[in-house]
């Protein structure tokens, strides 16, 4: 079986972000591997440590500064990566058609996505790839059990959550209690500068012309009143009541 | 012409359906044909609703479009739009929303714009504007031609009026198509919101992991949400605590949020929850620690035990 975590490095989150001229500057910013991608890696190695015989390759597409999110996941356990290089904010249907002529060229059964981009607030990227290969996908799971090529898997829906039967091939994409990502350990570390990180472009698979661009992007962080109780707790709850009653008009 | 898909709930209009339709009207420079498609159980009687408020209205009975599964409704939906030659397919960006209006893209080679707060149009392209980098940032995006799939975000729009004439009604064969039926549902669970839902509720209560347990809900926050008619929620400390169900999260990776009145309890304010809130209209929080990030973003605040103040809130709205 071959397993493709594909991932993306993002702003951390504790970053704080700016714009200048009329979009985000992201100069000096620290990047991480997308929380939501940890997820994935997480559970592929997982498959494999539970004894499905596995290789896992990295997939990514983005900028040169990618390559250390990728190291990452190299040293948590991935055995290869490619990274599709370029500098060109594609759109994400776009990339998820790109990242599915490379999944086709690798072959995989099994494709791990994050369920939401740290950056760009979409979780599209996981169906368009599922749909780009011809594959069924799973998103928000948050249970996942691989018996042969059979998944039994729970993810969140509208109304709650369901538990779901599908077979492989397919696309999951990943969230928060999936499981608990382990972090890279430092022989592991050194280990993965041996692996083989093979670099691509653009050029290397079909071409799609773009179909969305970002004219622009802004912060407005909406102006909040800051007024802040403190005292005994029936007098400020009966503050707050009057406040929420008469000034802000909500209840 | 353009295409919208309405969302049923128990076989009742989401009130989603309505935003949507404003959605289409603001994007009159390609077209003023608004056709709405509706399926699963329902969908005849919810359909006669949406006719006062488009000009036609498709709908399919079928009981295989409920549950909802991404493969299933991306056929029948991506069909219909290529059919009747949609410029654009408008749909709600709830967590289903989300998962097909992708596929439908790919499918139509179509551009997507993705949980979007604003549309306009030109005539030849799409404008639209949603939010990123953890809802921090509104970013104005742009179609580079038709069509365009659209999602839009839950809560925002106003709510269209009903259009002058009535729309016309008829049904519009889709058999599900068994190829792409690949998702086998066993057993569902329904969240513990108590009737309220979390994406459309005009007040939303949600306790963090101050609340100390299970009961600091069932003792506090459901109390305090009844008396005001709010949905519950819950950060993701709490989930993983498994005090309240995924499905009640709200943030990055939970639901994004955007009530009249969001009431925070024990609540620390992370920008992974913040992400989720950070645009409802008013926020209160209660938190004892001063230095509380979500104190930061918040309109109204107490400084306090939340075990004194919120018991007090719930005696004295009850009055
Ligand atoms: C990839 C990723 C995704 C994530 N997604 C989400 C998400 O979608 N949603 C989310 O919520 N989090 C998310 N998180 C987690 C987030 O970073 C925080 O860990 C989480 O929000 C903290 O929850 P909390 O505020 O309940 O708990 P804490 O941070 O522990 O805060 C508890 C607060 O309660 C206060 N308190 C305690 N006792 C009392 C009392 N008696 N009276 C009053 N106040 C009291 C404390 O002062 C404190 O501020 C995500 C993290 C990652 C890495
Ligand atoms: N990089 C990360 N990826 C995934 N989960 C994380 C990460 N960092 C912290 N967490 C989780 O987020 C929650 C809060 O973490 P902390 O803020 O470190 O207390 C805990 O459930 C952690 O396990």
């Amino acid at each position: 079986m071959k397993i493709c975590t594909v991932l993306k490095q993002v702003p951390d989150a504790e970053a704080s972000i700016r714009t200048s001229g009329s979009g985000v500057d992201l100069a000096g910013v620290t990047f991480v591997m997308d929380g939501m991608d940890e997820y994935g890696v997480e559970e592929a190695i997982r498959l494999r440590e539970a004894g499905h015989t596995a290789e896992i390759f990295t997939l990514a597409l983005g900028p040169r500064r990618f390559e250390e999110a990728i190291r990452t996941s190299l040293a948590i356990g991935c055995d290869r990566a490619i990274h599709i290089e370029t500098d060109e904010a594609l759109d994400v249907i776009t990339q998820a058609r790109v990242l599915a002529d490379a999944v086709k060229k690798e072959g995989a059964d099994l494709v791990f996505v994050g369920g939401k981009e740290a950056d760009w607030d979409s979780s599209a990227l996981g169906p368009a790839l599922a749909e780009a290969l011809g594959w069924t996908h799973l998103d928000w799971t948050t249970k996942f059990v691989l018996t042969g090529t059979t998944i039994e898997a729970t993810h969140d829906t509208d109304a709650g959550n369901e538990t779901v039967k599908l077979s492989l091939p397919a696309v999951i994409t990943t969230q928060q209690g999936l499981n608990e990502p382990r972090y890279p350990t430092l022989p592991n570390i050194m280990k993965a500068k041996r692996k083989e990180l093979r670099k691509a472009t653009l050029a290397d698979y079909a071409a799609h012309a773009p179909l969305t661009k970002i004219a622009s992007e802004a912060i407005q962080v909406k102006a909040r009143l800051n007024k802040i109780l403190s005292g005994e707790g029936p007098e400020t709850a009966k503050q707050l009541i009057t406040l929420l009653r008469d000034e802000a008009k909500v209840i | 012409m353009i295409l919208l898909v309405s969302e049923l709930n128990a076989g009742k209009l989401r009130p989603s359906a309505r935003e949507i339709v404003t959605a289409a009207r603001a994007l009159s420079a390609i077209g003023d044909e608004i056709h709405a498609l509706l399926l699963g159980p329902g969908a005849a009687a919810a359909a006669t609703e949406m006719a006062g408020y488009v000009s036609h209205v498709h709908f399919c009975e079928d009981a295989g479009y409920e549950p909802f599964k991404a493969d299933v409704w991306t056929a029948a939906v991506a069909k219909t739009a290529a059919d009747l030659g949609a410029k654009a397919v408008i749909l709600s960006a709830s967590r289903s929303g989300l998962s097909y209006a992708p596929r439908v893209a790919i499918r139509l080679g179509a551009g997507l714009l993705e949980d979007v707060i604003e549309v306009e149009s030109d005539g030849a392209t799409v404008g639209a504007k949603r939010f990123t980098y953890l809802s921090r940032v509104t970013e104005s995006i742009r179609s580079l031609g038709l069509p365009v799939v659209i999602s839009v975000k839950v809560n925002i729009l106003s709510p269209a009026d009903p259009a002058a004439g009535a729309g016309q009604v008829a049904t519009i064969a889709l058999p599900i198509d068994e190829a792409a039926n690949r998702v086998e549902v066993l057993s569902q669970a329904k969240a513990s919101t108590g009737g309220v839902s979390l994406d459309e509720a005009s007040i939303v209560v949600t306790g963090g992991r101050g609340m100390g347990g299970s009961e600091g809900f069932t003792k506090l926050i459901e109390p305090l949400a009844g008396c005001v008619g709010a949905a519950v929620g819950a950060t993701r400390a709490v989930v993983d605590a498994g005090w309240r169900p995924y499905s009640d999260q709200v943030g990055q990776t939970g639901k994004s949020v955007a009530p009249n009145v969001y009431i925070a309890i024990g609540v620390s304010g992370a920008v992974q929850h913040l992400s989720g809130m950070n645009r409802s209209k008013t926020i209160v929080a209660i938190n004892k620690d001063k230095d509380a990030p979500i104190f930061k973003v918040a309109d109204y605040g107490v400084v306090g035990d939340l075990n004194d103040v919120v018991p007090e809130l719930i005696k004295l709205l009850k009055l």
